[in-house]
């Protein structure tokens, strides 16, 4: 893979470490320095299925312009631990730094023992190619400053040792877990970026904890002060940027909580799944709710199920009551939710499952990013019933597609899936404020008590648009029945076959009203030269990388439009025909194998795509790969399927 | 008005097979409901997937009947969304105790104010008799190619290490103690469970109406049978929990009592503690407007569609430019 230089401005950070080590916390602090100098931060997470020892990165993409995507480059790599230098040092680029513990130095390489055999062999190729063979990580450093790569190894123990001395603490043991903050320090110290923003980071992310925000504040400056002493300047200066604008900086996990209270969810269930869980948590955290109404608090309820046959069910049992209630998961728990999927279908529940995918089949990677379940949302279940699946492409779409989702759930009473995968989920990005303006709530059929008073209710009355009113379970003076058999409309058994017949067809004429009533700038964006001949296609978090990588070839002449499909179900067939007939070169972009949006897209259009690009590396799409796969078509030079592999 | 049992009954035709121990346990249901003289429209009743559940249809208040083995996590679901709807669980044994087992033990460590009612028959009936998990070990009922080959497992004994804070036993043909049994777990503060023993006719010819009637146990006295059940009340057996000290060994008391099978059937009242916080309390902790302002009951947006709920807290941890008179 050839490295593509990026702009200059920006800058690229990485630090890497053991689980365990504060990698996670350290990026958090440093992304949030940064978006306080007005810089755009896109930060990206991996990490093993491991508590402890195994390794983990953040890679984290500065620039003074908006940036939605990762990059292969890395222009500082901050190790905490032998392995990370061994792991990561091909990617610093010359110029570049590698900020390291002076003890890792004399570690041998050989002895690094959670490097697995695949990795071996692709470094002793490394070697071998370059014709060096390095003992110990301090030989492998020097063959990097021959690139023109600068190392700078920092004794932490005696700077751990200055700050205990400092504060008056006789343990270092008790310090240790400041080691990353140290690393922090050096890192900014390096790019003489202004400390301040640092020292503010470092309060909010341990908000209330006076004592531990003094002592980190007081390593930071250790360090900060120790870089500068020792090193100088390491020939870029990270300069902030004065900006208005208000700007939020987070992940994907918390933008779709945050979609889902705005959006009214009041019930949330789950089992607990990587990478879907942290989502949860953080709406157990905030379930006391300010709110703008009369009523003076609201609330929602987080339920941890026993496992996601529970949490799918509860959340249809809390959604029959009239509240919004939701579920979240990964590949494995949706697999186990299927036959409540189809219950809800059957009774024509309004309940919404955030599915954050991720590397399968079975346990698959589970803490690795994938991309291969849009057919499986799709076709979910026994027998044939209407849902909706919404596919977001970045974090801003997360939030608002999060509060949207319950709003289709209710208006053609049925389930609604949010797809979304891992690499937004654990992505932090610093984005424009929310604009809560945006999100409309619509309850669509949904009665109140005094709005039915006196009629007769039956549940699943036939109607033209297939959809029938619908009361909440406890409202006074009816009663209505549910089962998961073929029923009647009143809801009960019923296995006549003129009854079965028009029943499934009530229900699956909602799937053609929905197609019917949302407008298209709900169900797909639209980028690039409208003129142009080349159309490429995708869904989910390639979004940021085809975007950016389209811009580039823009700057290079080369005329393109970019077709973001936002819901593959009902898919919005006859626009995608439209806009795929212009098109001499259609390229379709997605994270599996089999190319499944291109397939849907086929199926349902009769337009097959010319070329694929693809990934299931278990690593989200990089810009670089994504512009070089593009542009090879645009020469055409490229064969029909590309498959992109970059990403450690 | 009084409601009256005919207000509880639905049109819908009763397809149990002649004999079958349901009828027993939907009267005890319709009785239960005309006693406590409950709105039906406060009243939901979920069930599984099996003949058990047949019933929300036959009872006319809402009726919501679900998956195999998935009644408790729908009328968790609701419970918790609508804390005021007076939710009744049907289950099997097969529904409740074999494919359903992991929602019966984790709903128990909940102990949410609603009643469980677990139909008992030992068999499989709509899928034609196969062997159900309380089944006990050797026997072969009718349908079943060879005796069964797995232990059967006890329900009362489950119910007590999962923490149910009711648990008792009825018999489909006692219906008017079952009825008291229902009425005693619906007003019980907490997770009743109600194991009804009931005949199937068709496929559990072992555990027969004749076989609880204990017609094989003749006294040689009075030569008339012995019925193996009776009721714990009536031999002086208290299982309520009144102080906190009397929990374990009433506690104790019931598991030993739910050993009683075979000559001996004991129905009633094996546990009762309602000093155990509900749910209900557990959440209110944590969310004080919990109970006057469920998930069910809250206002989301205002009538043009506006959301009101502020997220404006979370927003501000999150923003790291544009504040207010202060420029990055």
């Amino acid at each position: 893979m050839v490295m593509v230089r990026m702009i200059d401005e920006e800058f690229v950070w990485m630090a890497g470490g053991p689980q365990g080590s504060g990698v996670d916390s350290a990026a958090n602090i440093f992304g949030r320095a940064c978006c306080y100098g007005g810089l755009h931060i896109y930060g990206k997470r991996e990490y093993h299925s491991n508590i402890k020892g195994l390794h983990s990165y953040f890679h984290i993409r500065v620039s003074p312009k908006e940036v939605r995507s990762d990059v292969e480059r890395v222009d500082m790599l901050c190790a905490f631990d032998a392995e990370s230098v061994v792991r990561h040092i091909w990617e610093v680029i010359p110029r570049g730094g590698i900020v390291c513990d002076t003890e890792a130095l004399r570690t041998r390489i050989a002895d690094i023992s959670t490097l697995p055999p695949s990795f071996w062999n692709e470094f002793k190729k490394k070697l071998n190619e370059k014709g060096i063979k390095p003992e110990t990580v301090g030989d492998l450093l020097k063959e990097a400053e021959k690139d023109n790569v600068h190392v700078y190894p920092v004794p932490y123990l005696d700077l751990l040792r200055d700050v205990a001395q400092k504060i008056g603490e006789e343990k270092l043991s008790r310090l240790m877990r400041m080691l990353n903050v140290l690393a922090l320090g050096v890192s900014f110290g390096l790019i003489d970026y202004d400390r301040t923003f640092v020292e503010r980071a470092i309060g909010d992310t341990f908000r209330g904890r006076h004592k531990i925000i003094e002592t980190n504040l007081l390593a930071l400056r250790v360090a900060y002060d120790y870089a500068k002493g020792k090193f100088g300047f390491f020939g870029y200066k990270l300069q902030t940027v004065q900006t208005e604008e208000r700007r939020i900086f987070l992940s994907g996990n918390q933008a779709v909580a945050l979609g889902k209270l705005v959006g009214g969810c009041r019930v949330q269930t789950y089992y607990p799944i990587t990478p879907a869980a942290d989502e949860s948590e953080y709406l157990e955290e905030n379930e006391i709710l300010e709110t703008l109404s009369e009523q003076s608090e609201g609330s929602i309820v987080v339920m941890q199920t026993e496992d996601e046959i529970a949490a799918i069910n509860m959340a249809s049992g809390a959604a029959l009551t009239g509240a919004r209630a939701a579920t979240s998961t990964s590949g494995p728990g949706f697999s186990l939710m299927v036959e409540g999927l189809g219950w809800a279908g059957n009774n024509e529940v309004p309940v919404v499952i955030t599915y954050y995918q991720r590397a399968g089949p079975g346990t698959g990677m589970a803490t690795r990013h994938g991309q291969s379940d849009l057919r499986f949302v799709t076709h979910a279940a026994h027998g044939e019933f209407p849902r909706i699946v919404l596919c977001s492409g970045d974090i801003e779409e997360c939030f608002y597609d999060a509060a949207l989702a319950f709003s289709y759930a209710e208006r053609y009473q049925l389930p609604v899936i949010l797809l979304i995968d891992k690499a937004m989920a654990n992505s932090n990005k610093s984005c424009r404020m929310f604009d809560l303006a945006r999100v409309k709530i619509e309850r669509g059929q949904l009665l109140s008590e005094a709005e039915f008073k006196g009629k007769e209710y039956r549940r699943f009355e036939f109607t033209e648009s297939g959809i029938s009113w619908r009361l909440p379970l406890g409202t006074p003076d009816v009663v209505s029945w549910n089962t998961g058999y073929e029923h009647s409309d009143l809801g009960h058994i019923n296995e006549e076959p003129i009854n079965r017949t028009l029943m499934v067809d009530k229900r699956m004429r909602k799937l053609e009203t929905a197609d019917r009533e949302i407008p298209l700038e709900e169900r797909v964006n639209f980028f690039g030269d409208a003129d142009a001949t080349t159309t490429i296609v995708s869904w989910g978090s390639p979004k940021g990388a085809v975007l950016e990588a389209m811009e580039r070839l823009r700057q290079e002449g080369y005329k393109i439009n970019f077709l973001q499909v936002r819901m593959p179900h009902p898919l919005p067939k006859a626009h995608i025909a439209e806009i795929l007939s212009k098109a001499q070169k259609k390229i379709m972009v997605e994270g599996n194998y089999m190319g499944q949006l291109a397939g849907i897209i086929r199926e349902q259009t009769g337009i097959a795509m010319d070329y694929l690009v693809l990934k299931w590396s278990g690593r989200p799409m990089y810009l670089g790969e994504v512009y070089e796969a593009l542009k090879l078509i645009m020469q055409d030079k490229a064969p029909r399927r590309q498959v992109l592999t970059h990403g450690a | 008005m009084a409601l009256k049992l005919a207000d509880y009954r639905t049109p819908v035709f009763v397809d149990w097979c002649p004999g079958c121990g349901n009828f027993g346990i939907v009267s005890a249901v319709h009785m239960a409901l005309v006693d406590l003289q409950l709105p039906r429209s406060k009243v939901v009743i979920f069930s599984g997937v099996g003949c058990h559940s047949k019933l929300p249809h036959f009872v006319n208040t809402y009726g919501v009947e679900t998956l195999h083995g998935r009644t408790l996590p729908f009328a968790v679901g609701a419970k918790l969304a609508n804390p005021n709807l007076e939710v009744i669980a049907v289950m099997g044994d097969g529904d409740g105790l074999g494919i359903g087992a992991g929602h019966f033990v984790n709903t128990g460590r909940r102990n949410i104010d609603m009643t469980v009612l677990i139909h008992d028959n030992g068999v499989y009936g709509l899928t034609k008799g196969q062997a159900s998990p309380t089944l006990r070990l050797g026997l072969r009922t009718k349908a079943l190619p060879k005796p069964n080959i797995n232990e059967g497992i006890n329900p009362i004994a489950m119910a007590l290490a999962a923490g149910y804070t009711f648990i008792a036993r009825g018999y489909s043909f006692e219906t008017r103690h079952l009825k008291e049994m229902i009425k005693a777990g619906i007003s019980h503060k907490g997770l009743a469970v109600i194991i009804v023993q009931q005949p199937c006719p068709t496929y559990n010819d072992i555990n027969t109406k004749e076989w609880y009637g204990g017609e094989d146990l003749i006294d040689p006295e009075t030569s008339k049978p012995i019925p193996r059940v009776y009721k714990l009340e009536e031999v002086g057996y208290d299982g309520v929990v009144r102080k906190p000290e009397e929990a374990f060994p009433k506690l104790v008391a019931a598991l030993t009592k739910a050993q009683e099978w075979g000559d001996k059937i004991p129905i009633g009242v094996f546990y009762q503690n309602e000093l155990v916080p509900t749910y209900q309390d557990r959440i209110s902790m944590r969310i004080p407007s919990y109970l006057k302002n469920p998930p069910a009951k809250q206002v989301i947006s205002d009538p043009k569609g506006k959301p009101v709920t502020s997220i404006k807290k979370m927003l501000t941890e999150l923003q790291v430019t544009g504040f207010e008179g202060n420029s990055a």
